[in-house]
């Protein structure tokens, strides 16, 4: 188990590795940094001198070792844009993106296993059919119809929630929260829901088919035939043998959330990574750009080791062989 | 105490209703062994579901009594009926790797139960439990029970799931195939303990099983099953000694003999037997099959052959343990002849086999084909002639088809990759040949996989098999996945096409009656070794290795 733990964080670094590599060359090839850095009245030789200085005519392996270790201390170099610290950027639009992918993962979670628990257990009832076209109707519309119909209905037309921005927020020691107000709750029902309906569908669509497989295998039937009680048979047997697979899934896409909610930030002009990354790329910051890249890659690593301790806590088969 | 009369189970379909079972009459006495017996689709296992309430849907039992002790079981409601199972009706399921919860503890899924229909406390139930499993044989019960199933091996865990059908004391258990999965020497475990439960217990047992041998071992009576009907049924020594029905005669000559070899089988008339087609495009086949039988026989020489996997890594620092399939196996099948290669699962019968086929890459040891050196699985180029000589048949016949591609395709294939055939349309014209040669009907040529039955499919693997014209034949478990009667064509078939062509033949099975009708020379693999080799009448007759007179007494033998 340590073992197995540990082959996945030595993973885990070769891909932090790689992704820093094609940060960094987007960083170093895309457009030259001294002329983005400098206006058109300096001088050649001054150029050179910079470019001598900030070290760009070293060696490559040496520049991104650079580049690496100073990820490391959590220096990530300056915003062009801005010309502040790209960390401190960051830290200010993270806790945005990570709030509103978490309620949006809870609300999808809380609807949709519950939704493909009833669904695989009445396979032909109406309700069922009835919440398979509408989900399937859900998935089909992108996501910026869905923001743009929930804000022209409950913004505009019924005037109940905000239509853009966090609304009111709390600052715990550098993480602004919204979870803390009202006004900052309100503010976040619409985006979430909207980010949350795809996965929303896909979890419970998932949820679904994994249940209708166990239902039908061996150890269900056999249940069954022991009379154990129903709620238990579905709830105790059947769930939990359906959540494995799904578990992978939902790993994913909490990092595809993350990673997307760019569309779903712009529409409600959520002040989180995915507008940052957008307002970079109209500026061409790249040293944002580059950091975006590797933040992104972190937590999907981040997400599928914790899915595979999860799966070691889950199912004890994988447990005891690695243990033995 | 179970008493079903003219039970009759139908399944409704857009064609009107589909009778699976008609008019069954039952009676199963405490203490009683019944058996149930008859090949797939004759609607044994639709019994036991509709006698437990557990039919699939949209099957439902249309007629008929069913009554257990007082009560009737057809006029439960489905939440009486859902406590009368455990409670009164258990069952028993074919296989135990698949039949318990993989993410509960044994304990948990026998307390479970137990709770289910008692109010015991989950003190008592697990003393309940632990007794349980004391008594059908688990030794250190106590400890065991905080397992997980997969911790259990295959016959440990078939007890486990008789312990929990037996937990709750009922007074009728259904056994589905309750040993079709398991070795013979476990499988005559299973048996004993199921018929000291029925004894010491009182318990009713429905046996349900395509196995003769099984039903001729414990069965006190039994009830002979076709296409839902009963044909025959009372005493097991007359319905089995003394049949009076045909269908039961010719089901009991299509059981290989363990005791003797015979010529040939004789196969039941059955409806899905090949009407012998009119042997015109066949002989082209054979022609051209005989073509290539006019290359010398090949014998193959297996020399120290060992092969080991790699085990699961548990420390950085320590190299896994290596896992020894095979360990310095030699063995040598003449040409022209038969091996029968006989051993229990995991004995490394099928490594064997891909290892010579080229599959998987032995750690040591020669082999030779014909006299010629065999490279390794590694060493052997696509290209090289052994990968067409040496053809397989596999076990499953469900699943080694593809089922996206035509049979005439699936028989093509072996022409056009060996370039045997340039031209399509001869191509084709052999492959529908080579379809009659396997008594099918070549107009079959067109059609998908899953339009074939069992049987067929095997047929359409032998096929293809021989369209590559090989000179050795690796046939892993051909038959054990298909009926009595089917088996019995399959292999009459295997026999023709040996003599015929002079092929040389590794047969794989567990199955020592079937090896007993196949081959010429026997091998025994036991934990990768080979324990005996030699003759095989001789060895039927008097074995020498202490674990082949084990295997051999464990068969079960068929007295009648």
């Amino acid at each position: 188990m340590v073992y197995f733990i540990l082959k996945r964080l030595i993973q885990s670094v070769f891909v932090m590795l790689a992704v820093a590599l094609i940060a960094f060359s987007l960083f170093r090839f895309v457009g030259d940094p001294v002329s983005q850095m400098t206006g058109v009245e300096t001088s050649v030789e001054d150029r050179e001198r910079l470019r001598e200085d900030l070290g760009l005519n070293d060696p490559f392996a040496l520049q991104f070792y650079r580049f690496s270790s100073d990820m490391l201390r959590g220096d990530f170099g300056f915003s062009y844009r801005t010309r502040q610290p790209v960390s401190e950027m960051i830290a200010t639009r993270l806790p945005a993106t990570l709030e509103l992918g978490i309620v949006s993962l809870i609300i999808s979670l809380l609807v949709g296993i519950p939704a493909g628990v009833f669904t695989a257990l009445r396979p032909r009832g109406f309700a069922t059919q009835a919440i398979l076209l509408t989900t399937l109707v859900g998935v089909s519309i992108p996501t910026f119809v869905i923001g743009i119909v929930l804000i022209f209905l409950f913004g505009v037309q019924l005037g109940w929630l905000p239509t853009f921005g966090r609304g009111g927020t709390t600052d715990l020691g550098g993480w602004t929260t919204s979870f803390l107000t009202v006004d900052g709750w309100r503010s976040l029902i619409l985006p979430a829901l909207t980010l949350g309906v795809y996965q929303l569908t896909l979890t419970m669509r998932l949820v679904r088919a994994e249940m209708l497989e166990v239902m039908r295998s061996d150890y269900i039937r056999f249940a069954t035939a022991r009379g154990i009680p129903y709620r238990k048979l579905h709830f105790k047997h059947a769930l939990s043998n359906t959540m494995i697979p799904v578990i992978t899934i939902i790993g994913l896409q909490f990092g595809g959330v993350i990673a997307f909610s760019i569309v779903t930030e712009s529409v409600f002009q959520w002040p989180g990574m995915g507008l940052l990354f957008l307002e970079s790329i109209r500026f061409v910051d790249i040293p944002v750009m580059g950091v975006y890249l590797v933040v992104i890659a972190f937590f999907f690593v981040l997400v599928n080791l914790l899915v595979d301790m999860l799966y070691i806590l889950i199912d004890p088969r994988l447990r005891v062989k690695e243990a033995s | 105490m179970l008493d079903v009369r003219g039970l009759t189970v139908k399944f409704p379909s857009r064609r009107g209703d589909f009778t699976a079972i008609e008019g069954v009459d039952l009676a199963v006495k405490p203490g009683e062994i019944h058996g149930l017996v008859g090949e797939s689709g004759a609607g044994k296992s639709t019994i036991g579901a509709a006698i437990i309430g557990l039919l699939q849907p949209p099957g439902y039992v249309s007629d008929g009594t069913m009554t257990l002790g007082e009560t009737d079981l057809r006029s439960l409601t489905p939440s009486q009926a859902h406590e009368a199972r455990g409670d009164r009706i258990s069952m028993i399921f074919q296989d135990p790797q698949t039949s318990l919860n993989p993410l509960m503890t044994v304990e948990d899924q026998l307390i479970e139960t137990i709770q289910a229909h008692s109010d015991a406390s989950t003190n008592t139930a697990r003393n309940r439990a632990i007794s349980i499993l004391e008594e059908i044989g688990i030794k250190n019960a106590g400890d065991r029970i905080k397992a997980y199933p997969h911790q259990f091996s295959g016959g440990m865990r078939q007890r486990v799931v008789i312990a929990l059908a037996l937990c709750t004391d009922p007074e009728l258990i259904i056994a589905d195939e309750p040993t079709t999965a398991l070795d013979v020497a476990v499988q005559s475990q299973v048996l004993d303990l199921i018929r000291r439960l029925a004894r010491t217990r009182d318990i009713g047992f429905i046996l349900i099983t395509h196995d003769i041998g099984v039903i001729a071992q414990v069965a006190d009576t039994v009830t002979v099953l076709r296409r839902g009907r009963v044909i025959e049924t009372g005493e097991t020594p007359q319905v089995l000694g003394q049949p009076r029905e045909a269908y039961t005669k010719a089901l009991m000559d299509a059981v290989p003999r363990l005791d003797r070899k015979l010529d040939r089988f004789s196969t039941p008339d059955d409806g899905e037997a090949p009407s012998a087609p009119a042997l015109t495009t066949g002989i082209d086949a054979e022609d051209w099959l005989m073509e290539g039988a006019a290359q010398e026989h090949l014998g193959l020489e297996v020399r120290d052959l060992s092969v080991r996997f790699a085990g699961t890594r548990t420390s950085i620092f320590r190299k896994p343990e290596a896992y020894v399939a095979l360990d310095r196996v030699s063995l040598t099948v003449e040409p022209a002849r038969v091996l029968g290669l006989v051993g229990e699962s995991g004995s490394g019968k099928s490594t064997l086999a891909k290892a010579i086929t080229g599959l998987i890459q032995p750690s040591e040891g020669v082999m030779r084909l014909g006299g010629e050196d065999l490279p390794p699985a590694r060493q052997r180029p696509r290209d090289h002639p052994a990968r067409r000589l040496i053809q397989m048949v596999f076990q499953d016949p469900y699943s080694s088809l593809n089922a996206r591609h035509r049979i005439g395709d699936i028989l093509a294939e072996p022409l056009a990759l060996y370039g045997l055939e340039g031209d399509k349309a001869k191509r084709r014209a052999l492959a529908a040949a080579m379809l009659e040669l396997v008594e099918m009907e070549p107009s079959n040529i067109d059609r998908y996989p899953h339009q074939f039955s069992g049987g067929q499919r095997q047929r359409i693997a032998i096929a293809r098999a021989l369209l590559a014209r090989p000179r050795f034949l690796i046939c892993d478990e051909p038959t054990s996945a298909l009926d009595v009667s089917i088996q019995a064509q399959v292999l009459n078939l295997l026999k023709d096409l040996q003599t015929k062509f002079g092929l040389s033949i590794l047969f794989i099975s567990h199955n020592l009656a079937v090896v007993r009708q196949m081959s010429d020379d026997i091998a025994v693999l036991k934990s990768g070794q080979i324990v005996e080799a030699g003759d095989s009448e001789t060895f039927f007759t008097t074995p020498s290795a202490p674990y082949s007179k084990e295997l051999l007494s464990l068969t079960p033998a068929m007295p009648y």
